[in-house]
């Protein structure tokens, strides 16, 4: 089973990691990823960020999640897939993302949650605007998390 | 009737965030209406021109140029996507 949730508000990692646990009887193994605004960004002006903005595009932004999620569980076999991701305006530090997997053994499930993250950070219709000091910018994806995600496509059947 | 959205950077250099457009007469892919768009709208003509790299979803799945447009699709246009 899969739960994917765009929110403004805030996530309880430990809430979701027992919900996952009770979504999924006979799970081995747990992986959860939770991502945090960073204080920095490699691109642009290096300026400390104070503020990032997401806007996402409703509909669409969570049909592309579940169809990346669904491309997770023909590659392996999951038990349960949570995939939170957070909107609005974010400070560093601020939790905005996470992914949680369940299965019956470790591989798949650090996998599949690695899977799940590479290709939230560019297929997902999400957009984010970082606020520093000397004015804001929209950031592109970047270079790293193409190719973080070639390697899927290399070994793809 | 087209619905078109405008999202992050294409939404701010246009200034608006969408619009109801008549289905214009010979459109029927989507570089058809770009074409369109950019000869009818000076404004969509600068931000084509502003941006690094526009995508275009049809109906919410993102289509390259020869995409098919029919009267009532949903259009979006907007920059690279970066989430996570």
């Amino acid at each position: 089973m899969e739960r994917i949730s765009i929110q403004t508000d805030d996530f309880d990692v430990g809430a979701e990691y027992r919900q996952i646990c009770a979504d999924a009887p006979g799970a081995g193994a747990v992986v959860t990823f939770s991502g945090l605004v960073r204080n920095f960004h490699e691109v642009g002006s290096g300026d400390e960020v104070r503020e990032l903005r997401l806007e996402h595009y409703p509909g669409m932004t969570e049909q592309r999640i579940l169809d990346i999620v669904r491309q997770a569980e023909r590659r392996w076999e999951l038990l349960a897939v949570r995939v939170i991701h957070r909107i609005g305006a974010l400070r560093p530090g601020d939790q905005i993302v996470f992914a949680g997997v369940a299965a019956r053994h470790r591989g798949e499930a650090f996998q599949a949650a690695n899977f799940i993250m590479d290709y939230l950070k560019s297929e997902a219709a999400f957009w984010k605007k970082q606020v520093t000091q000397s004015g804001s910018e929209w950031i592109s994806t970047r270079g790293s998390d193409k190719q973080a995600l070639s390697r899927w496509q290399a070994s793809a059947d | 009737m087209l619905h078109i959205h405008y999202f992050a950077a294409v939404r701010e250099a246009l200034g608006r965030e969408g619009e109801q457009v008549e289905l214009p007469r010979g459109v029927t892919t989507v570089a058809d209406l770009i074409r369109h768009l950019r000869g009818a709208d000076s404004a969509f003509e600068r931000m084509i021109a502003s941006q690094e790299q526009v995508l275009v979803a049809v109906n919410q799945a993102v289509t390259g140029g020869d995409g098919p447009i029919r009267d009532g699709d949903e259009i979006a246009f907007f920059p690279p996507m970066s989430g996570g």
